[in-house]
């Protein structure tokens, strides 16, 4: 027998429905996403449960253990920095059902134009050299992601692929340099450029740890993107296009406007989070720069609700996921890749538990 | 048992139907008796509760108390695949159709397995000879007009053999030419011992076809009637209530008023496979002039909408507004111009269904400086806006914080027009403006867009309801196969000569 | 004569992924459904097919394994998208995330191991015959499976009440359950199936076209498959042809590499994805084309009460 229309569960006697909500209780919006992650954490710990280690053990090891001195909180920021940003980026788009999946491509090429600007300034830059870099990763991230808005407003292209081979593109791109061009020429053959200098590099925020002064970008662009969201005609122009594209026609809110819009807005903060990376954590070019910070970040974005001070706190959460799972590695003898384990799983309990704002589950 | 039930067993009895929504009492027990052989009127106006009852009763809905009895044994349908195996089949107003495929995959799919696709498109062509309802069976659906869409709905009924045929609103996509042809049908269908339940608000036709007439109110049944010797005044008075219509529109346009608005040989290919070309359309508005335009669905109505609104561009000579070229322009150039329109779909086109008032009243007033400076929404000032529509509209419930999608259909429509209006247009282009709108609502639209004219707009009213037209129009042209006949004025025309060039047969004298 | 008929079977083998992954994102999208977690299920696919078939010494048991893993997670991703109504976008991109940890966890151990080859269906006498022999006969039995398949699929789509169904469904879920088709189960089959399918793509590189286990080691064909199926048009056959394609051109970059040309590798390696990009930009200009034959509901959730 199929299930009837709006049961889900349907055994011995006990059955759920799905009522939909006229209205939906302000506290649930937050209350969701912390679910999500409470789901998550039980989870995580079955999964230990499974790989033989000690859940309870693993969880501390996983989630407390390494921020519990301010070296951990630090390096905490230090990843949540790129996941902000690039989610801040990211969010204007999903709410107008624009998909960037590329920000991690985008990322690449920001940190390349940066990277280039840092080389070619070698021992000749100055004070000049960090907003110089920074304005290049902007212009390289927004040039990149360019390139999918063209194809999707000129030739119909879905983004979401067009955007997602263009990350292959650019990992390719940035390994030929480094293992090329851009090679190290004291480096030993290793392929990676050479060091930048001492101008090229972010200053830290403290002296001797490895959080820098990007933080004050996340900040920057969280406070813009909650005027833009709430207060302007772009935010409301973004709402519309999500929510009825047929009433953003009859509005006449331009389609393609929107597509170069979100496209453009995400691959400048893309591209300023790679430079971040390179002139602050790396400090050269690396044929890897990022951990797939740009996908992380479409959690991030989901995680915070698509609204800006949500998405710093969920960088916070997602950047535990990977000290955590560097920690693991070394004291739990873990493969790191539990951490994008985690990463996969609170994406999904996010969207399940969004459930939870449009319906109401009833016991019949 | 009372009356008619005597004479034998009843096909379909319902008792104390009721069903309720989140906020609404949609059906509040209900009682409905229909008898074999019998055409039966189920009458009310939008949102009185028909269509929730025969969804209940098509088994597409669960009744939340009440009884079902099928020719005698108690019933309860879990889904429509039952109600049709019991023998009861329906048309919906929306046709439940798939476009890209052919009328014969349509009808297969709601036929049990097993039939050779051959048979089946000879048995389509054979019901369709036995019954006049001409039909090709190998032609894929968006390529027929909604009067052949309506007859595949029907052949799709009757290859079952149903006892109990459901019609909700089916003349509404109808010529009245078209509908006279259907009314054969179904008064041969009823001669062969079906039943048949007609629902509808049109009481003529009513008065022409049916035997008996249940009339519900607000989700009960108010009275139940012989509608061939009850007057029409007591069944509509029965049905609304007492409504203080507009009545026909005093031709009072002067021939000297400017010319506003004109369309000189529009043609247009659909952008869509699946939709009509416009085919050289020309006519002219004055200031204060209504003009109607009758169109079914599938004529090309909602593409000359398109076209004429802005959201698809043409050359920019073919539509003038005072006589500047505006056909190349994007909607908010057009609308910075002077020129305002309104879909015939609410929901999710001339309204965000998600949003609040307040920023729905914002979706065609962005470009105001009132509104919007710099960039920044001064929320002050939409509030107020969205107050204003609401208090001179008569918006209920008067809230600007609640979603577009919690308004009734008429409500919303009314905060839709008076946004419209009063950005103070110097056109108007509406579509079907009144559809699925009660009749307290379609009376206040009918009047603030009288208004408007009086006040100098020129108004285009796009509609499939002729009485709607008739009642607002000056002059009147019909839309064909993405064509348009020459308008005449309304005191000319009879309800007859405009069905007849709505069938194509156009400026049959 | 020999050569081209070797080449001609390394097509095949690079194709062979691609077109079992795209078969099955095809039969997804055709019930309505968009599924970008198919780069998730191929490596979940895989792993689990090479785990079995290193652990049981058994290549078919693999094949097994990674059909079942693929199905595994579809079911994940029908929960949430058929019951609990999420966005179906972001559910495939959390899918795919999901499949690159859970495969890297399971294949932590397993990488550098070596595993039986999936086995040639070899006819002696027959399949030694010149050209005809290595190209008709003696590939292994995923080759044949996913050729079968497309013309099956093919036919299903076309011909059958099946068929009908699935494209009903995926054209307006609601009149189909209007006329009470059952959308929730075609949905779900079509999910299912597509995850076997992608499963069965997965183990193919594993078991098959480079037998080991590496991280990763789609390198993006699951995408690939995406822009298959709208390359295809929606339809298996130019699917398939659009695969086969593929395949040659996976092949050519590689020898490429292999002979030395002066092009930086990363360059060649490039050329997969470039023309993935290529390839939408040329099938998604006509506008026209695609609403006619893409899915009229593709991505959209359905509820039967909203």
């Amino acid at each position: 027998m199929p299930p009837k229309a709006g049961v889900i569960l349907a055994k011995r006697g006990f059955r759920l429905r799905l009522e939909a909500r006229t209205e939906t209780p302000r506290w649930l919006i937050y209350a969701t996403p912390l679910l999500a992650l409470a789901l998550t954490v039980l989870s995580g710990a079955g999964l230990f449960a499974l790989l033989g280690v000690d859940p309870l053990r693993a969880l501390y090891g996983f989630f407390i253990e390494p921020i519990s001195d301010l070296y951990g909180w630090t390096e905490l920021g230090v990843k949540a920095i790129p996941l902000a940003l690039i989610a801040l980026g990211l969010s204007l788009g999903f709410r107008a059902n624009v998909w960037n999946i590329g920000a991690e491509g985008q990322l690449t090429i920001g940190a390349i134009c940066a990277g280039g600007v840092a080389l070619a300034l070698w021992n000749s830059g100055g004070w000049w050299s960090l907003p110089l870099m920074a304005l290049a990763g902007l212009c390289g991230g927004i040039a990149y992601a360019a390139i999918p808005a063209l194809l999707r407003t000129q030739f119909n292209a879905n983004e979401i692929l067009t955007s997602l081979m263009l990350t292959y593109v650019a990992q390719l791109f940035l390994s030929y340099l480094v293992t090329g061009p851009l090679r190290d020429p004291d480096g030993f053959n290793f392929p990676q450029s050479r060091p930048f200098d001492a101008d090229a590099l972010m200053p830290p925020v403290l002296e001797g740890f490895r959080l820098h002064w990007g933080l004050l970008a996340v900040a920057v662009a969280a406070v813009a993107a909650q005027a833009v969201l709430t207060r302007s005609l772009l935010g409301y122009r973004l709402t519309v296009t999500g929510l009825a594209p047929a009433a953003a026609r009859f509005a006449g809110f331009s389609a393609p406007g929107i597509i170069w819009t979100c496209l453009l807005i995400g691959g400048g903060c893309a591209g300023l989070a790679g430079m971040l990376e390179v002139a602050g954590p790396i400090g050269q070019l690396m044929p890897t720069v990022s951990p797939g910070y740009g996908f992380t970040a479409i959690i991030v974005a989901f995680l915070g609700r698509l609204n800006p001070l949500g998405i710093c706190v969920a960088a916070l959460v997602l950047a535990l996921s990977y000290i955590g799972s560097e920690a693991a590695q070394v004291t739990l003898k873990l493969s790191a890749s539990v951490g994008t384990v985690f990463q996969g799983l609170l994406l999904f309990f996010v969207l399940a538990c969004d459930l939870l704002l449009l319906y109401r589950i009833r016991r019949e | 048992m009372t009356g008619s039930e005597t004479h034998g067993t009843a096909r379909l009895r319902v008792r104390g139907i009721k069903k309720h929504f989140p906020g609404v009492r949609a059906v509040d027990g209900v009682d409905l008796t229909l008898m074999p052989g019998e055409i039966h009127a189920l009458i009310g106006e939008n949102g009185a509760g028909k269509s929730t009852l025969m969804k209940i009763i098509y088994g597409l809905l669960q009744a939340d108390d009440g009884s079902i009895w099928w020719e005698g044994a108690a019933v309860a349908f879990t889904d429509p695949a039952a109600a049709r195996a019991a023998g009861i089949g329906m048309v919906f107003q929306h046709f439940a159709l798939f476009e890209t495929l052919t009328v014969t995959e349509n009808i297969a799919l709601a036929l049990p397995e097993g039939r050779a696709t051959a048979a089946l498109a000879a048995d389509i062509l054979d019901l369709s000879k036995r019954y006049g309802l001409a039909l090709d069976p190998h032609r894929a659906i968006h390529a027929l007009s909604s009067g052949e869409r309506q007859r595949v709905e029907i052949i799709r009924c009757l290859l079952q053999d149903p006892r109990l045929l459901i019609l909700d609103e089916p003349t509404s996509v109808l010529t009245p030419q078209e509908a006279e042809t259907l009314f054969v049908t179904l008064r041969r269908l009823a001669a062969e011992g079906r039943t048949i339940l007609y629902i509808s608000h049109k009481l003529p036709e009513i008065q022409a076809l049916c035997d008996r007439a249940t009339i519900l109110r607000a989700g009960k049944v108010v009275d139940s009637c012989d509608p061939r010797v009850t007057s029409p005044a007591l069944m509509a008075e029965k049905m609304v209530g007492k409504v203080d219509r507009p009545s026909r529109r005093a031709t009072s346009l002067k021939a000297e008023a400017p010319l506003r608005f004109s369309v000189q040989n529009l043609s247009r290919k659909a952008g869509d496979p699946l939709g009509i070309d416009l085919r050289d359309i020309s006519f002219s508005l004055r200031a204060g002039e209504i003009l109607g335009i009758a169109g079914l669905a599938g004529s090309g109505q909602s593409e000359l909408l398109a076209a004429l609104g802005g959201e698809v561009a043409v050359a920019a000579n073919t539509i003038r507004l005072d006589d500047q070229p505006i056909g190349a322009l994007p909607v908010a150039a057009r609308r910075a111009a002077g020129l305002s329109y309104v879909p015939e779909e609410r929901l999710g086109r001339s309204a965000v269904p998600d949003l609040d008032l307040t920023a729905n009243a914002l979706l065609s007033g962005w470009q105001r400086p009132a509104l919007v400076s710099g960039g920044w929404l001064k929320r002050g000032a939409m509030q107020a806006f969205a107050e204003k529509i609401i208090a001179d509209y008569r918006v209920m419930p008067p809230k600007t914080g609640s979603l577009a999608r919690r308004l009734s259909g008429g409500n919303l429509q009314k905060f839709i027009m008076g946004r419209e209006i009063l950005a103070n247009p110097k056109v108007l282009i509406v579509a079907a403006p009144t559809w699925g709108v009660d009749a307290g609502a379609a009376a206040a639209i009918h009047r603030a867009l009288l208004g408007l004219a009086e006040a100098g707009t020129a108004l285009l009213v796009i509609s499939q309801d002729l009485d709607e037209l008739f009642i607002l129009c000056d002059r009147m042209a019909a839309l064909f196969h993405g064509g348009l006949s020459l308008a005449s004025p309304t005191a000319e025309l009879s309800r007859e000569r405009v069905g007849l060039m709505m069938g194509g047969v156009a400026d049959a004298a | 004569m020999d050569i081209a008929a070797s080449i001609l079977v390394a097509v095949m083998m690079a194709a062979t992924p691609l077109l079992l992954a795209a078969l099955g994102e095809l039969i997804t999208e055709k019930a309505g459904v968009l599924n970008l977690g198919i780069e998730g299920m191929m490596l979940v696919g895989a792993v689990c097919a090479f785990a079995v078939a290193y652990k049981t010494g058994n290549a078919y048991f693999g094949v097994v394994a990674g059909a079942l893993a693929g199905v595994t997670l579809a079911a994940f991703f029908a929960l949430l998208v058929l019951v609990l109504l999420t966005n179906q976008v972001a559910t495939g991109l959390a899918l795919t995330l999901f499949g690159i940890g859970l495969s890297a966890l399971i294949g932590k151990g397993l990488v550098g191991q070596p595993i039986p080859r999936l086995p040639l269906l070899s006819i002696p006498g027959i399949s030694d015959l010149p050209v005809v022999g290595p190209l008709l006969f003696g590939h292994d039995l995923l080759v044949y499976l996913s050729l079968a398949l497309t013309f099956l699929a093919h036919r299903i789509i076309t011909r059958t009440r099946l068929g009908l169904t699935l494209r009903a469904v995926g054209e307006s879920p609601h009149v189909a359950h209007g006329l009470g088709l059952s959308v929730r189960r075609v949905q779900l089959s079509a999910i299912l199936i597509g995850g076997a399918l992608s499963g069965l793509g997965g183990a193919y590189l594993s078991l098959a076209y480079t037998p080991m286990w590496a991280e990763n080691m789609t390198s993006g064909r699951g995408w690939i498959a995406l822009a298959l199926v709208v390359f295809g048009t929606w339809r298996p056959l130019r699917m398939l042809a659009g695969a086969y394609l593929f395949g040659a051109m996976t092949l050519a970059q590689l020898h490429l590499q292999g002979l030395g040309v002066p092009i930086p590798s990363q360059f060649l390696s490039m050329l997969p994805y470039l023309a993935t990009i290529l390839v939408l930009v040329l099938m998604s200009r006509d506008a026209v084309r695609i609403k006619l034959n893409a899915p009229a509901a593709l991505g959209k959730s359905f509820h039967p009460d909203r």
